[in-house]
Formats: C-alpha cells, structure tokens, sequence
C-alpha cells in the first residue's frame, strides 16, 4: 500500500510549503498547520492512488498533530488525450482503451489524468488565544 | 469563512526533484538506468540474470540494484551472471524510491558503468509512481499471468516505455493468447514496443540488447 508513503510526502509538502510561504501570499499573516482545515487534492485516473486507503493513512499519521483538523477532499480526474485526426482533446471514458471515443484512432499522447497535485488549502484565522507561528 | 491558498504542487515533489538530479547524474555519466517493474513471480529476476550475463560476455559494463520486502536471495541470484549487484531491502515498503537509490550509488563507478537495471519490489501498483531517475521503464508481463493483466493494470502498461513478454516457452501449455495480450498492452499503451522473451531457453533477447545499446548511443550521442 503506497498510500503510506504519499500520506507522509503530502505532509512533508504542507510543511515545507508554510515554512517557505513569503508574507505577501498570505498578506501578513503566517499559517500554521494548525489552521488548515481542508487540503483539496487532484487526482489523476491514472495515478493509481487508492482515495479512502489515502484518506485512512493521512488520518492516522497526523492524528495527535497539528495538521488533526486537516480534512483530504479528493478531485479526480479522467484521462483526456489528444487525437491528432480530430485535432482536440478527448475525454476517455475509462483507463483501459486509449482510442478516440469520436474518432476510434488510438493515441498514447496523455493531456490529463496522471496528476497527484496538492491544488490548493483551507484555512482559517487561529483562535485569538493561541500564538500564529 | 476559510481561506484558500493556492499550492499547485506534486505530492511526490520531493521524490521527482531526486530523481531528475539523479537522470541529469545518469545522463553525464554515460549510464543507462532500465527501472523493471512487474507482479511477483513474473520471472524480472531470471529475465534479468540472463540479461546481465548475456551482455557482460558482450562487454558491455552492467550492474544491478534489487528491491524486495526481505532477503538478499535476489542479490545473490543476479550476482552469479558476474555483474555487480546490491540488495535494497525496504523491510514492507511495496515499492523502490528515489532517495532508497540514492543511498545505494556510492557502491557504484558510475563513470565505468554503461547499462545500471534496477529490478523493482514485485508490484503492479505502487512502483508506477515513483520516479527513481529510470531512463526506460519496463513492464513485465509472463504468460502465466493471463493476457488480460494490462487491462487490470493499466497504470503499470501506461507508464512504461517498452513492455517485455517473459515465459514464451510456457506459452503453448498455458494456452497463452499472445495477439489478445498485444492488443491489451497496445489497448493501453498504443504504439508500446513490446519483447516476447524466453529467459530459460535464451530466446528474444537480440532485439531487447539492440533496444538498449541504442537507448545507451542515443545517451551518449544526442540526436
């Protein structure tokens, strides 16, 4: 199950990504993990990530840490490649026929659903009586 | 009401910035890194055994890192061909990772290497993720496995460059549809060049040797 070790880089990431953060992406304020309440994830067909094996194992490695509040919310999307005969991208219904669903050509050129990006945070103002940093 | 803060970044940051450090490393070096990934008991050991042995009688300079959850019996097999080869043991990881290589080069003269294969924890899943600064990937697929295994595994046919058909002399006795499984690796991976190899009786090995050195004149003589 390699969902362990994507739990464990996708925390790494949050952390590195705060501790870098320049003051004028967040206006003044710094974040902590604390703070974060959602970490939205776009997730390709064809990244072979298991959503609830992911969610399972991010809940258990950061329960009793400051990213506990911390909730995966999960957008998958499908494969599109690109057919030259129809000059455009497709969508494929499924991960197992690489052919054009207009057009029937096949085509190894992947425009999407590789993807196993953390797209954006949720956070929230810290409780005026605990410290932001 | 929360805020958002745009990320943007790859989860496996971190593991893909290694491996492209370690690529450029391989690239300067002359080596070309063949990443092979199959299911348990496809034969990648047998199949890369023969191989190692095959081109070090040639002359080429081989070597070889291998991943499994416990034991060194890999090692031990794949050092018998005469080719330097060293044991990870990743003790339930499912899959090999970047820096898990890293640690491992120092063993190596990359400077007198021209061929490093790197035979993956038996997995059809997880391996596909992870970078590890292969200049070709390899999925394995033996006849015993059924013709249907890239469709049920996709995501192993779709990431790797070259496909290899091990087994091909078991073929006749487990009624082995070789067309159906190309049209399945091509159904998944169109266009995918596919080898039909049979470790034991020594057979298809010509055209994966001439794929590699022309993998390693490309290396060395950029088009």
């Amino acid at each position: 199950m390699h969902e362990m070790s994507i739990a464990r880089n996708l925390i790494d990431l949050v952390q590195s990504h705060l501790d870098t953060l320049g003051d004028e992406q967040v206006g003044t304020q710094q974040i902590n993990a604390g703070q974060i309440v959602r970490l939205h994830l776009r997730v390709g067909a064809l990244s072979c990530v298991h959503q609830d094996a992911l969610k399972f194992s991010f809940e258990m490695m950061t329960a009793d840490t400051s990213l506990a509040n911390a909730e995966l919310v999960f957008q998958t999307l499908p494969v599109r490649i690109f057919c030259t005969p129809c000059d455009q991208e497709v969508t494929l219904p499924g991960i197992q026929r690489f052919r054009c669903p207009i057009c029937d050509t096949p085509s190894a050129d992947i425009r999407q659903g590789q993807e196993l990006d953390l797209d954006h945070l949720e956070w929230v103002d810290a409780p005026a009586d605990q410290p932001t940093v | 009401m929360p805020r958002i803060l745009e990320v943007r970044t790859k989860i496996l940051k971190a593991n893909d910035t290694l491996a492209r450090q370690m690529r450029d490393q391989f690239e300067a070096a002359g080596v070309v890194v063949v990443n092979l990934v199959s299911s348990p008991g496809t034969g990648k050991t047998t199949f890369l055994t023969e191989t190692l042995t095959q081109m070090m009688a040639a002359g080429d300079r081989v070597a070889a890192i291998v991943g499994d959850l416990e034991t060194d019996n890999d090692a031990r097999r794949l050092a018998a061909s005469g080719a330097p080869a060293v044991q990870i043991m990743t003790h339930g990881c499912c899959h090999l990772e970047a820096d898990m290589i890293q640690r491992e080069l120092p063993k190596f003269d990359l400077e007198q290497l021209d061929y490093l294969f790197i035979e993956n924890v038996g997995n059809l899943v997880c391996p596909t993720s992870w970078d590890l600064g292969e200049s070709v990937r390899v999925g394995l697929l033996s006849v015993t496995e059924g013709e249907d295994k890239p469709l049920k595994y996709p995501g192993l046919f779709n990431t790797s460059d070259v496909a290899v058909i091990t087994k091909m002399d078991l073929a006749e006795v487990c009624e082995f549809d070789k067309n159906t499984a190309l049209e399945n690796i091509a159904s998944v991976r169109p266009g995918m060049r596919t080898f039909e190899t049979s470790s034991k009786k020594r057979q298809g090995f010509e055209d994966w040797f001439e794929y590699l050195r022309a993998c390693h004149r490309n290396l060395c003589q950029p088009a």
